[in-house]
């Protein structure tokens, strides 16, 4: 896309007048353009350590978005299960390597497991996806309204079970002392370290979501999108298909989970609310279906929002995490009505 | 929607003699043939015992007013109506596989309303056709045939679908479909929606098809005349039955067109 821009830029030189016609053709590249150099001055006003924090939340809510993006985009499947996964994830990371022995809560307690980090991200990612090929097979007879219903009801589920299986997830308490990457002696506790494996995951989940999507399985994603029964007649057994990305996509947000839980060192079922889903589906809309750059700058507008919130003189920072929704609740809906195909979409909802 | 898998079909106890359908062409046996078939959405009778079929080679034209059933018969074929009496027989074998895999058995469809795949390229739309194809020499000779029948395909090969005219997205949906290699091709209304010029360049395009292909062609039509004109038989539906079952004379001698068209037979 870098061609016709300079070519505008030199068009727009000799006649001024095009630049509105031009502005509007050329949206996209703004919209690029706001959302880097606004990362990279926020980056710069807040210092080198409040970015990395900046950049650790984007490379989480990035595979949540491009992983949630190749189901609701690619696929045409609107889900709002998502966040579930997430916490499968997270949970599985908590409950394998915590240090239980920090707990005050004795009464609370749950076995102390003691696993390393990198013994237990992989079952993070295997929980999400056996749980997400049993609640796949359930929901294969499902699609368009009854879908989002249907997930919606995994959503609650989820929260519902990280909040009362207490014997396992430590209810409302939630678990602390999750444990950082080591390699041999070597701890991930610094930020800088940490920020380095997120965006190397996201990396790997950006590198199979565009190989996936631009192979032949990717093709018939697309081809489900638009008419499921036409591909079917032509021999496409569409539920493995849907099952096969459904799987896939949990499976990151199972790493994307994992991840968080080691960050933060604590999780609790407030992290893994419906509403984190449904802020999780506007981004992806937001930042335009079946694009992973999309996604990407989805994302990172959101946590600009979220983290940029926090500066605001007049804002107290209790009110911080439901600005952040309403002013989303306005994008969305501005964006909608004028631009429904997202930022750097292809296709509208 | 309603997508039935497999188990629909099942065979009923039905006779499968002495189902008179005219003529009885099936003494030199069907290639594709419905017996005693009937489809209910709900309350809605859309087929009503009714027997059609194909022989080998033969191109058989199945017409009738707007809710006779014609689409339906294509569907019931397809196992994407839910048929709740009478037999699909393929090969004079019941066809009770699952959709997904009735192109495999040699059956291609192209639906109503051309169903192209608007944000594939023609080229993709086209390997979309032959997904049990590992042989990439025989894709690519079954791609070059397809749009030597169709030039327009080639020229526009990389063109996305949603990019090209009615006229030209349903010979790309017929592409698609001869890509399978099937040995029957399922058309439902083909000429729908478009200008007459292109009318008969489709026309012309099936003749040719079920010609020198030697595809074996069952299309739903609704422009009479033409398709009277390239068919070798035709069948008549009225309210989910068949009216009528003869050769392309036979329909124009008959007052039963107009007799079906202007609802002056009572299906009862
Ligand atoms: N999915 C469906 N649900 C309910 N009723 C249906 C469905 N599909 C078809 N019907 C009904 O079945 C009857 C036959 O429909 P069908 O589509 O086979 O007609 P057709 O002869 O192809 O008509 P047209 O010329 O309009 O395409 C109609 O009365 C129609 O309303
Ligand atoms: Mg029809």
């Amino acid at each position: 896309m870098e061609l016709p821009i300079i070519g505008d830029i030199i068009r727009l030189s000799r006649d001024p007048k095009d630049s509105l016609r031009l502005s509007r053709s050329n949206l996209e590249f703004w919209v690029n353009l706001l959302i880097i150099s606004w990362a990279v001055a926020f980056a710069i006003w807040q210092g080198v350590g409040f970015a990395i924090t900046v950049g650790t939340v984007f490379a989480i809510w990035a595979i949540l978005s491009v992983s949630l993006n190749l189901v609701v985009g690619f696929t045409g499947l609107l889900s709002v299960a998502h966040i579930g996964f997430f916490g499968i994830g997270a949970y599985a990371m908590a409950i394998l390597t915590s240090d239980a022995a920090y707990e005050q809560l004795r009464t609370e307690a749950i076995p102390t497991l003691g696993w390393p980090f990198f013994a237990a991200l992989p079952v993070s990612v295997g929980v999400a996806g056996l749980v997400a090929v049993v609640v796949g097979i359930a929901f294969n007879r499902f699609r368009d309204d009854i879908y989002v219903l249907v997930s919606f009801g995994f959503a609650v589920i989820a929260f519902n079970v990280f909040l009362n299986w207490r014997s396992l997830t430590r209810g409302a308490f939630g678990i602390h002392e999750i444990e950082r990457p080591a390699i041999g002696g070597w701890v991930f506790d610094g930020e800088l370290e940490f920020l380095a494996l997120v965006l190397v995951s996201l990396a790997v989940v950006i590198l199979i979501a565009w190989f996936l999507m631009t192979s032949s399985f990717g093709r018939v994603l697309t081809a489900i999108r638009e008419d499921e029964q036409a591909t079917e007649v032509f021999g496409y057994q569409v539920t493995h298909y849907k099952l096969a990305i459904w799987v896939i996509s949990a499976m990151m947000a199972g790493l994307a989970g994992g991840l968080f839980g080691s960050w933060t060192t604590f999780v609790d079922p407030n992290s893994f609310v419906l509403m984190e889903s449904i802020l999780l589906v506007s981004i992806v809309i937001l930042g335009g279906l079946a694009t992973i750059w999309g996604s990407l700058l989805g994302a990172m507008a959101f946590v600009l929002l979220e983290e940029g919130m926090r500066f605001l003189p007049f804002l107290p920072s209790e009110f911080v995490g439901q600005g952040r929704q309403v002013v989303l609740g306005i994008l969305l809906v501005v964006l909608m009505l004028f631009r429904p195909q997202g930022l750097v979409g292809r296709y509208k909802l | 929607m309603a997508t039935t898998d497999n188990g629909t079909q099942q065979p009923t106890a039905e006779p499968t003699v002495g189902i008179s359908n005219g003529t009885d062409a099936s003494g030199a046996g069907m290639l594709l043939e419905l017996v005693a078939v009937s489809v209910r959405y709900g309350a809605v009778v859309a087929l009503n015992r009714a027997s059609l079929g194909v022989q080998r080679g033969e191109l058989v034209a199945v017409m009738g007013p707007n809710g006779a059933g014609k689409s339906t018969v294509l569907k019931a074929i397809m196992g994407l109506a839910p048929v709740v009496g009478g037999t699909v027989y393929l090969r004079q074998e019941p066809l009770s596989v699952a959709t997904h895999e009735i192109v495999q058995e040699g059956i291609a469809f192209v639906p109503q309303g051309r169903r192209v795949f608007t944000h594939l390229t023609i080229e993709e739309n086209l390997e979309m056709g032959c997904l049990h194809l590992n042989d990439k020499a025989e894709q690519a000779q079954r791609m070059d045939a397809v749009m030597e029948l169709f030039p327009i395909l080639h020229r526009k090969r990389r063109d996305l679908a949603s990019q090209m005219s009615g006229g030209q997205q349903q010979m790309l949906a017929i592409g698609r479909g001869l890509m399978a290699g099937p040995e029957v091709l399922l058309l439902d209304e083909p000429t729908l929606g478009l200008a007459p010029i292109v009318v008969k360049e489709v026309f012309e395009k099936i003749s040719e098809i079920n010609e020198r292909l030697k595809t074996t062609i069952f299309v739903v039509e609704h422009n009479i005349k033409s398709v009277l004109d390239i068919a070798d038989r035709a069948y008549v539906l009225d309210k989910g039955r068949v009216a009528h079952d003869g050769t392309p004379a036979s329909v124009r001698q008959s007052n039963i067109l107009t007799d079906v068209f202007l609802g002056r037979i009572d299906a009862g």
